[in-house]
């Protein structure tokens, strides 16, 4: 086992699980740029079948909508809605509880990693109750399949996916000019066009005006839903769209579908939008600040591939400053229990303990302050340690660390787990408790609760 | 303290935080006995001169120095019982405990597992025997169909593990982490600045909110071991339940940490203190739940072994070899204090550090097994203990 091993399992992975160290340490690099060479698997339903996609689930949506309706009008109301929304629950849930469990097992943990780090970036969040059905097949359908493309094209099919639609408003967007806005008098909803520079492409510092939100709001109009489900949910309509050309940033674009296309792609290989996307990047994987010289590179890689998200993990992964040993970043919530669970290989059982142990891991998190796919605003879960380190959090992670320990089996040998888990990264204080604990329960809650296992 | 702890504890109870607890499942068959018989384990080596101080020994003061008890509740005008403990003491004058001193296993090392490993398999040293005393104990007891033996637990450990099946159970709401657990914690975080001032202010809440706590009428309310680190009243109160249930499990295994006091275990007040408080409080609350079946009920706590006599260098105790046991119970003939009692001179002491151990522990487990179980001596001898023939039952333990 190497160190490099260790910390390419650890930083640029999930949490080493039994035997990973060994694997990575073969070769740390190539290991997780192998990963992501072929298509990074989705999580699947933990009672087998399959996740509907994004067109199927806005047809249910609105099938839904318009029962509501009727029932309104024939002065009935409560109970679609309360049938809607226990589903609702239900549905995110086992879309969460399917997340999880890939994580804990997947043999690819850098690509889960990259599509973690993707989903928090083009955010759709669950909290929203017109989102909720649809974050899982968001990630599905338009982060999973791009985290090695070209940076540009997961901007539109974030864009253009029904849960974006809905989530920041624009599936009501109706250009004021256009023939539906006169024939309605429904307006323009901006929410999309200045999320879209300010969190996804530019950033906020990014250099854009009013105006441009404007432009970009109407470049946006007539971007909705398709009630039949088709073209994965997202129709454009012409009699919505706000007529004549847009200026954006010093360019026009004509109002059509196209000229849409073509306003999001130079937004998405905009010099602000590498300069952004670089630091975001550096943050998550090498520091919570991270050296202007890493920062500088992601961003010379962003320009000269024109956004190839491949290429760019590529460069963190080459850049020696990510591999530098010692205390790194706090694990978030979701990252601290799905190492928990890789290093204890877990989960174990039938298909009922299994449900149980997932979801046991689900509600930690939340008890830790995080639930993945659903935060509180389209920025997204914050990034660095500080979010994740204040007192009630870190007595509940190790209070889940003592809980955890204490429910694997006593006869575990919890220095070898140690040995296996952490490899070179394991801290000699730490084995020395750990020896000293007064059960092995309590040494694999001190191992778990650890600073190195803490953070990665 | 309504915080958000309050509220999280509160999703703990409904559940959130149980990690993979089975709900518990009795056929209620009937069973082959109607004693009952539990075993508390005391992992991380008990204090034996904290929690059974010899008062009356002439050394007793000057070796165990600022760790002496001072104020101990008598017992027998030699041996008196921490003052935290005062259920215990109730139940001593009601002759329904007794006490053990200079008490150990077999084993003679310091290893906590290793320590563990033989008071649960009863084996002469470790990793000599695969399973638990107590499971072996079941099969000639008629126990052994899954539905009689309890564990305390998320999965039973060693004691009650082996062929014999057993169930487990935990509440909803899992003991807080103990103080010890969470002060050995502060110190891995010593090299990490931003962890250890996040715990220290939790900590420091939590003790605000002990404080808070602290008069009695609150105190009794929350059950007497109601403080916020690790609460046993929840744990043993639902033990006592199930075990009450006339059809319900007669054995039962009980599991208690946090004594691994190496740093400020404190004497009469303090962190030792606070543990056996919280002890006291679940014993106390065993007994009021097991209510009528008290009468046909044994317990018996034991440690894997005792602490070193002096103090050492950070206000603690070290891993030593002989110490305290108890057994409590309607059954049990109580009002007495059983010690081979050497004393604490240097020259008394074993390795020159440790109380001895006068009393195999395997002496006091087979004698309740056989007068309150009834168990016969040949399953004693033969597979319940083997190779224990030098450790012959102690008697007198039940009332006749």
């Amino acid at each position: 086992m190497s160190l490099e091993g260790a910390i390419a399992a650890h930083r640029f992975g999930l949490g080493a699980r039994p035997g990973e160290i060994d694997r990575a340490s073969r070769d740390p690099k190539t290991w997780l740029l192998t990963q992501i060479n072929t298509p990074a698997e989705a999580p699947v339903p933990l009672d087998g079948g399959s996740f509907r996609t994004g067109g199927e689930l806005v047809v249910e949506m609105l099938q839904y909508q318009r029962e509501q309706a009727m029932a309104r009008r024939n002065g009935g109301g409560g109970d679609p809605v309360k049938k809607f929304f226990q589903t609702r629950v239900k549905m995110f849930n086992d879309e969460l509880a399917a997340r999880y469990a890939h994580g804990f097992t997947t043999d690819k943990p850098f690509a889960e990693r990259l599509v973690w780090f993707w989903s928090n970036h083009f955010v759709v969040s669950a909290q929203n109750p017109r989102a909720t059905t649809l974050v899982g097949a968001f990630e599905r359908e338009a982060i999973r399949p791009n985290i090695t493309g070209k940076f540009e094209d997961m901007v539109l099919a974030a864009t253009s996916h029904p849960a974006m639609l809905l989530y920041l408003d624009n599936a009501q967007s109706v250009g004021p000019d256009s023939t539906a806005g006169q024939r309605f008098g429904k307006g323009r909803n901006e929410n999309l066009g200045r999320e879209l520079m300010e969190l996804y492409t530019l950033g906020v510092d990014g250099g854009y005006t009013q105006a441009d939100v404007i432009a970009m709001a109407n470049i946006l109009t007539g971007w909705t839903l398709n009630p039949a489900g088709q073209n994965n949910g997202f129709a454009y309509y012409e009699n919505r769209h706000e007529p004549g050309d847009v200026t954006l940033r010093g360019r026009t674009y004509p109002p059509t579908l196209e000229g849409g296309i073509a306003a999001i792609k130079d937004l998405a290989n905009d010099p602000a939008t590498a300069r952004h996307i670089a630091a975001k990047l550096a943050t998550h994987f090498i520091a919570d600040v991270p050296p202007p010289a890493s920062v500088a590179r992601l961003e010379k890689t962003f320009k000269e591939t024109r956004g190839d998200l491949r290429a760019l993990a590529h460069a963190i992964v080459e850049d020696p400053a990510a591999w530098t040993p010692g205390a790194g970043k706090m694990r978030t919530p979701v990252e601290y229990v799905t190492a928990g669970y890789r290093m204890l290989d877990l989960p174990k059982g039938d298909s009922a303990a299994t449900d149980k142990q997932v979801r046991g891991a689900l509600a930690a998190a939340r008890l830790m302050g995080q639930v993945p796919l659903a935060p509180p605003a389209p920025k997204g879960w914050p990034d660095t340690s500080d979010a994740w380190s204040g007192p009630d959090a870190v007595l509940m992670r190790i209070e889940w660390a003592k809980q955890v320990g204490h429910a694997m089996p006593p006869t575990l040998d919890a220095a070898a787990i140690a040995e296996m888990g952490m490899g070179p990264l394991l801290q000699p204080d730490t084995k020395t408790l750990m020896a000293r604990a007064e059960s092995q329960s309590d040494a694999l809650a001190f191992l778990i609760c650890s600073p190195e296992f803490q953070r990665r | 303290m309504t915080t958000r702890r309050t509220i999280l504890k509160t999703m703990a109870a409904a559940g959130a935080l149980s990690i993979w607890d089975a709900p518990i499942r009795y056929a209620f068959a009937s069973a082959a006995t109607d004693r009952r018989f539990v075993v508390v384990i005391q992992r991380g080596a008990m204090d034996g001169l904290a929690a059974v101080p010899p008062h009356g020994d002439k050394d007793y003061s000057s070796v165990r120095g600022s760790l002496a008890i001072a104020n101990p509740l008598d017992l027998d005008g030699f041996f008196g019982l921490h003052p935290a403990l005062t259920n215990v003491k109730a139940m001593y004058d009601a002759k329904e405990a007794a006490v053990f001193q200079n008490i150990c296993s077999p084993y003679r090392d310091r290893s906590h597992f290793d320590g563990q490993n033989v008071l649960e398999t009863g084996g002469t040293g470790p990793h000599v025997l695969q399973d638990g005393w107590l499971n072996r104990a079941l099969t000639p007891l008629g126990l052994g169909d899954g539905e009689h033996a309890l564990a305390v637990a998320q999965t039973a450990p060693l004691l009650l593990s082996g062929p014999a099946r057993t169930t487990t159970w935990m509440p909803a709401v899992l003991p807080a982490p103990d103080e010890a657990f969470l002060a050995r914690t502060r110190q891995l975080y010593a090299r990490d600045p931003a962890l250890l001032a996040s715990l220290n202010s939790a900590m420091d809440m939590q003790a605000q909110a002990q404080n808070a706590m602290d008069d009695p009428a609150a105190r009794g309310a929350m059950g007497g071991g109601g403080n916020g680190y690790g609460n046993l009243t929840p744990l043993f109160t639902g033990a006592g339940k199930l075990l009450a249930a006339a059809e319900g499990p007669r054995v039962a295994v009980l599991d208690t940490g946090g004594w691994d006091t190496h740093f400020n275990q404190g004497s009469s007040d303090g962190q030792l203190a606070r543990r056996l408080q919280a002890l006291d409080g679940g014993l106390d609350a065993l007994k009021t739940a097991l209510g009528s079946a008290w009468s046909k009920t044994a317990i018996v706590m034991a440690t894997e072994f005792g602490r070193t006599v002096h103090p050492n260098g950070s206000g603690g105790t070290d891993h030593g070899t002989g110490g305290a046991a108890f057994i409590m119970g309607g059954a049990v003939a109580g009002g007495a204090v059983h010690a081979e009692w050497t004393g604490l001179s240097a020259a008394a002491l074993q390795d020159g550090r440790d109380q001895p151990a006068r009393t195999d522990l395997r002496a006091l487990f087979k004698g309740l097994l056989a007068e309150h179980m009834g168990v016969s001596n040949a399953a004693l001898q033969s597979t319940i203990f083997p190779d224990s023939a030098g450790a012959a039952p102690l008697k007198g333990l039940i009332r006749a």
